[in-house]
């Protein structure tokens, strides 16, 4: 597949590797422990795991998960609340297939499905309001989740939806937002985090300028990286690069998706529809300021937490659950008290085990056998 | 986070809604091309367009002179390391 | 067929043990299956063990349930797969399968013409692959009691004398082989079922795989583990192996045969082609000194054209199995928990 398979070259794989380790190397003296270096998002984590990425790597480098999983940081709360939603017997609730599994603190959506709600899976937003155009006696709810990437989408959605006049769709939005997301992380007191790979996929609409701050105000290192493993290794070499050259900026390695500018149709969709909220819970991160979006008041009728009574709880996690340092690089997966023991992908307690791209959960399905040992 | 996907488009399947047909490895699928459209690139020019497919909404129109790069790029790295190489093996038999 | 048969769709009647089912079961079953176990209608079909022993000495007996969702799909439906999957099942133990039962049942208003289709796609998968149906069940239940159709087939067969296959028999230094492209059954459903609106060509590979085993056996090789990767994928059944025989086993990810298309799907939905289920595929561990003449004859069957070493068994990590990525990376293969959900992380 094209602008696939020449991203996965084995032997382009091998000059990189060959690269890494070089800088590595020299950089290795004036280290006092290895180099961390954060994947914010869950889809860099996703093909670390799936390509033995980690297994590459000198052992001066050490790739820390971040939380850039929008399935595993959703409260508890949120998943009860759609639960609740899919509950209601004039309701089909149309969801991406990731989030099926999530637990809430009654149950999972797959299990209210089990139950006899009407729990939908589609692969788009669009294909949601598809099935509100044909199903006019029935209330459509979309669970809009994700990062800016999939905001586009769910944005444009709703402005169909509201060209064509369709009053039976809405959505329940969970939105949340890169930028103070990362800053959460940045502002951990114990950080020991060195640079970043962020994600491709939210620079393609929000472009880079969002990302500087890190560079400029947090002193880190940062790519703009691709989700091929090819793209990993180059991200990796030039994060070793700025480290070397003692520069710190941001860079794009990701230049053939990614714009400087981002997406601007996309951005416009997203302004449009949605508003920055002031908080945003984010589960094992806790409440971050502006991480999440609201829609905006004149979208009220496409607004399920406005259009259905939501009772909107907030729920504890689990106090024994360590995701919250796991996500900020403080501690390995299995350095937590319950992993592989009370937490499992079965049976997930924390976040981070719920989602294939929670670290937890990669380590556990494909830990490799040297490093996590 | 973010799953996309390289897709090509091979037709407008309506232009009102800015609905193509994209194919990614020979499976076709209708997705949202309004993020690409511009005046200077009208939906009618968008067909045989390479573009990065998120949950049915094409997001970024790929750019294949900068994939080209990159890859040169990365050939040229291999390149340098043999020529290090040889210098080395050349350097020890002397 | 029968004319005194006409009906549009199936109603209780035709489980109610009196004359419309009596009619139903001349007109579509034994009619169509046409054998004279089964045409004598007695409750039960008699064999001669005599005849059965010719073939082996010990019979292999096996069971399962088709609830596929849908009934037809790209190459293939219900029964065909309820055919293949009864009679992989007892090929995998290097069984000649001779026998199969078929137990239908069917919701009320079911269309008759759907039935009888899938009734001689049974009949017709039965005869390519050699068995008889010769027993049988039909029960129609109220609206929504069943989704649509399910068959039940239960089938026997005799394994030849000497012929030992047994999941924990893999050994380190053997090889691990598997007859063709991965995951085209699993993709297949998820484009029929329509949900996720994709349009493409791939097609199930539900095939019977006894003529295959037979090719393979007649080597004279010995052939250690046998499985078809049905639930749960190429993953399920090297873990299942390398558990079971207490190795570990190497698969090497560039060697394993995928469609274009099925990656596609894959891609696209961000599934794994490893946990897709397959209804035409068996992955076979030997000796290494039979790799080549197995994987020659399984070459020369139609059901294997496409086969290919996949991997090998290693003393280490005991129990897992290790995925070489192709990318020059490793990582453990797992199984999978639950079911594979599309994801957009």
């Amino acid at each position: 597949m094209k602008f696939v398979d020449e991203f996965r070259d084995n032997q382009k794989a091998q000059y990189l590797q060959r690269a890494i380790h070089e800088l590595a190397a020299q950089l290795e003296p004036t280290l006092s422990r290895p180099l961390q270096i954060m994947e914010f998002c869950g889809g860099h984590t996703h093909t670390i795991f799936r390509y033995g990425i980690e297994q590459m790597l000198p052992k001066s480098i050490e790739m820390v998960h971040g939380p850039g999983c929008p399935v595993c940081v959703l409260p508890m709360g949120r998943v009860d609340d759609c639960v609740t939603l899919a509950e209601r017997p004039e309701v089909i609730f149309t969801t991406f297939g990731d989030a099926m599994r999530v637990p809430g603190s009654r149950k999972s959506l797959l299990q209210a499905r089990a139950d006899g709600a009407d729990v939908r899976m589609v692969y788009s937003p669009m294909d949601a309001l598809t099935l509100a155009r044909k199903h006019p006696e029935r209330e459509v709810v979309f669970f809009a989740l994700g990062f800016e990437t999939t905001m586009p989408s769910t944005a444009l959605t709703v402005l169909q939806a509201e060209r064509e006049g369709i009053k039976n769709f809405s959505l329940f939005c969970n939105h949340i937002t890169t930028a103070p997301t990362i800053k959460a992380v940045l502002d951990e007191p114990d950080l020991m985090l060195d640079g970043f790979l962020a994600p491709g996929h939210v620079a393609m609409v929000i472009g880079l300028q969002p990302f500087e701050f890190i560079a400029r105000d947090y002193h880190k290192p940062l790519v703009i990286t691709g989700f091929e493993p090819l793209d990993i290794l180059q991200s990796l070499w030039m994060v070793l690069k700025q480290f070397t050259e003692n520069r710190c900026v941001v860079e794009n390695q990701y230049a053939r998706v990614v714009q400087p500018t981002g997406n601007q149709a996309g951005l416009q969709a997203i302004h449009n529809v949605f508003e920055t909220r002031e908080f945003f819970e984010l589960r094992g991160l806790g409440s971050i300021d502006h991480s999440g979006v609201s829609m905006r008041a004149n979208y009220t009728p496409y607004d399920a937490e406005r259009k259905f009574a939501m009772p909107n709880l907030t729920v504890t996690d689990p106090k024994d659950c360590q995701c919250g340092a796991v996500i900020k690089g403080l501690i390995k997966p299995w350095e937590c008290q319950i992993f592989g023991k009370k937490c499992n992908p079965e049976n997930p307690m924390g976040a981070l085990m719920v989602s294939s791209e929670g670290a937890c959960a990669a380590y556990y399905n494909h830990g490799y056998t040297g490093k996590a040992a | 986070m973010c799953l996309g996907i390289p897709a090509q488009i091979m037709a407008i399947t309506d232009a009102e809604r800015c609905m193509a047909k994209v194919n990614v490895g020979g499976v076709l699928r209708e997705v949202n091309i309004a993020c690409i459209v511009d005046e200077e690139h009208p939906i009618e020019q968008c067909v045989g367009d390479w573009t990065l497919v998120h949950v049915g909404f094409a997001l970024s129109r790929i750019d294949e002179d900068e994939a080209q790069r990159t890859l040169e790029l990365l050939a040229e790295l291999g390149e340098l390391q043999q020529e290090l190489d040889a210098m080395e093996r050349s350097g020890a038999a002397a | 067929m029968s004319d005194k048969f006409t009906g549009k769709t199936i109603t209780l009647a035709h489980g109610a043990g009196g004359k419309a089912m009596r009619d139903l079961i001349d007109a579509i079953f034994v009619q169509t299956f046409d054998n004279p176990e089964l045409s004598s209608l007695e409750d039960q079909a008699r064999f001669e063990l005599a005849d059965l022993a010719q073939y082996g000495n010990r019979l292999a007996m096996t069971t399962d349930s088709y609830v596929v969702d849908p009934l037809f799909f790209a190459g293939g439906d219900i029964g065909k797969l309820a055919v293949t999957g009864t009679v992989n099942d007892l090929a995998m133990s290097g069984a000649v399968p001779l026998y199969l039962t078929c137990g239908m049942m069917i919701e009320e208003g079911f269309p008759i013409d759907d039935l009888r289709r899938i009734v001689q796609s049974m009949k017709a998968t039965a005869d390519a692959a050699g068995v008889k149906i010769v027993t049988g069940d039909t029960k129609v239940v109220h609206k929504g009691a069943v989704d649509k159709l399910f068959i039940n087939t239960a089938g026997v067969g005799i394994i030849p004398q000497g012929i030992e296959i047994n999941s924990h028999r893999a050994q380190i230094g053997d090889v691990v082989i598997i007859n063709g492209f991965v995951g085209d059954h699993g993709a297949a459903i998820v484009d029929a079922r329509g949900e996720l609106a994709l349009e493409s060509t791939v097609e199930t590979d539900c095939q019977a795989l006894n003529g295959l085993v037979q090719a393979m056996l007649a080597t004279g090789a010995d052939i250690h583990c046998l499985r078809d990767a049905t639930r749960g994928g190429v993953a399920t059944v090297l873990n299942e192996f390398a558990q079971s025989s207490g190795v570990g086993i190497r698969l090497k990810q560039a060697a394993l045969p995928v469609r274009e298309e099925v990656r596609g799907i894959c891609e696209l939905l961000g599934l794994d082609p490893l946990y897709l289920a397959n209804e035409g595929k068996l992955i076979a561990i030997v000796a290494k000194s039979d790799a080549e003449r197995v994987l020659a004859a399984m070459q020369a069957y139609s059901a294997g054209k496409d086969s290919v070493i996949i991997g090998e068994v290693l003393a280490q990590p005991v129990g897992k199995v290790l995925l070489q990525t192709g990318f020059g990376g490793e990582r453990l293969l797992d199984m999978l928990v639950g079911e594979q959900l599309p994801r957009i992380c």
